[in-house]
């Protein structure tokens, strides 16, 4: 993986950008996810949740199993607003 | 962490953040924030981040109106080396009965006054602005092009960021868990990583005040109120201003990446701390929102949440000293203290080193719950 290597596609995130917030102080999942908006977008971190891990494993030493993940929230795949009102939606 | 300090100030939200870079503005030697999480973790980090002055009590509508005034210069002011994206694309409200109606004209007055520039619009003038909108049941609409957004992260960053530079320690991950009161004065702080000596702690945990008040056996009438709200994939731009209707107690507003943000105030939550989400308000919130933008049906949800307000009695911040306890100050936005982070940490830094403050916030003062100088705010959601 080289520095420039997209790491969030939803958010056009590169891992050079994400260990410059690292070198900034930011050190957890939720914190960057906050000031980077890595994980915030419509696929909510189905991939780069586990490349950040890393990150933040490598840069705290720490194994990744310690490093708290950002709270897992509804809905889990994204669904529309007429879905869940029960109207019909426009094809 | 110092041992000393000569102001502690508790939580590292908005108004914890622009409270400890107003206080070293004006020449503060030792301050301290301790916060229980990380910087941004609490209701700043959950909110809408709305700016409006389009309030109906005129100590809301003067300190947004100077809030915003900071907001337009923000980057500059706190030498961000960011952009805190303040944006300014107006704020419309919208009622459905004639009694919302009349609060919007009585607002009006106020703004007026206070040479707010807030007009009043034609349904044309609505379906004009943003074209998306169902008008069928509107019956009053006015709009501020001064009103608008920023990003919650970067205000925050950018007081924190600056308040560090100028000498400012932050303690994040330190909960404060009591306090040491020598007649009626505060003496000290504990946290859970050790104590810290202080003559003056300014509270400003947001929701979480009334905890700490708790444990200087002091009474606050500022209740938790959880809020939910949602964000959707991006759209094309379609709606410039926030769409705030007063029918549906909803807030809608589409984002710097194209997102909207919606949520809703539910008349029937109970007050404590959850942060769980209901499915009852996603229902809920859906059905409002199709019928005020139909199209809307379409958009796909990404991501539900909660945060809280501190909900004070009249809807109004609560700012200055406690008269029981000596040393210790409120800085409370009370459910929109994003939006007046500029103003309440000045307030709060002149009040605390005996400056004149440039409102008179004896007005928010705790004193008026117990006097019975209640003003109630008309115009939340
Ligand atoms: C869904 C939603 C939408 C909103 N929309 C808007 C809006 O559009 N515009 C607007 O202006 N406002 C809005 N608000 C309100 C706004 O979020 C709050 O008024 C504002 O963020 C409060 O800032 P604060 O700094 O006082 O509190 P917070 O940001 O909550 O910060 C308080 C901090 O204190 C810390 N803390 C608590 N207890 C302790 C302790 N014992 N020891 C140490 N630290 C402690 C917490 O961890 C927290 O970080 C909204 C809120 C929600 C939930």
């Amino acid at each position: 993986m080289s520095e420039k290597t997209i790491i969030c596609r939803c958010e056009d995130l590169s891992v050079e950008e994400i260990r410059d917030w690292i070198d900034k102080g930011y050190r957890s999942f939720d914190e960057i996810k906050r000031i980077s908006r890595i994980g915030m977008g419509a696929c909510q971190g189905r991939t780069c949740r586990r490349h950040l891990v890393m990150e933040l494993a490598r840069a705290s030493g720490k194994d990744p199993s310690e490093i708290d993940l950002a709270t897992f929230r509804p809905p889990t795949k994204p669904i529309n607003f007429g879905a869940i009102a029960g109207v019909d939606q426009d094809a | 962490m110092r041992k000393t300090a000569d102001v502690v100030i508790i939580g590292g939200g908005s108004l914890g953040c622009s409270t400890a870079y107003n206080l070293a503005r004006f020449g503060v030697d030792k301050i301290v924030v301790l916060e229980k999480g990380y910087i941004c973790g609490g209701s700043t980090g959950r909110c809408a981040a709305g700016i409006r002055q389009q309030w109906g009590t005129e100590m809301n509508c003067l300190i947004s109106r100077y809030s915003i005034k900071h907001f337009e210069v923000m980057n500059e002011e706190l030498a961000y080396d960011g952009d805190v994206e303040f944006i300014q694309n107006g704020y419309m409200m919208v009622t459905y009965s004639d009694a919302e109606a009349a609060m919007l004209k009585n607002n009006l007055i106020l703004h007026k006054k206070l040479g707010i520039p807030v007009q009043f619009l034609s349904i044309e003038d609505v379906k004009e602005i943003v074209p998306a909108i169902n008008t069928e049941r509107i019956v009053a609409s006015t709009i501020c092009m001064e009103d608008g957004q920023a990003n919650p992260f970067k205000v925050t960053d950018a007081y924190f960021r600056a308040a560090e530079r100028m000498g400012v320690e932050f303690n994040t991950y330190t909960e404060v868990t009591g306090f040491q009161v020598q007649g009626g004065r505060i003496e000290k702080v504990i946290t859970n990583q050790g104590e810290i000596s202080a003559p003056v702690v300014i509270n400003a945990t947001g929701p979480y005040a009334k905890f700490i008040s708790q444990m200087l056996g002091h009474e606050l009438p500022v209740e938790p109120e959880r809020h939910q709200i949602v964000v959707t994939e991006p759209l094309e731009p379609f709606l410039k201003p926030m769409l705030v209707n007063f029918h549906h107690k909803t807030y809608c507003q589409q984002v710097v990446n194209g997102s909207m943000l919606i949520g809703f105030g539910d008349a029937d939550e109970p007050k404590g701390i959850n942060y769980n989400c209901s499915w009852q308000f996603l229902k809920n919130l859906s059905e409002k929102i199709i019928e005020q933008i139909p199209i809307m049906k379409n958009v796909n949800i990404i991501r539900q949440w909660a945060g809280h307000y501190g909900i004070s009695p009249d809807g109004q911040p609560v700012l200055g000293p406690v008269p029981e306890v000596e040393g210790y100050f409120l800085a409370l936005g009370c459910g929109k203290g994003f939006m007046l982070s500029p103003m309440i940490g000045e307030l709060i830094a002149q009040c605390v080193t005996g400056r004149e403050t440039t409102l008179p916030i004896d007005i928010l003062s705790i004193d008026r719950f117990k006097k019975g100088e209640l003003i109630v705010e008309p115009a939340v959601v």
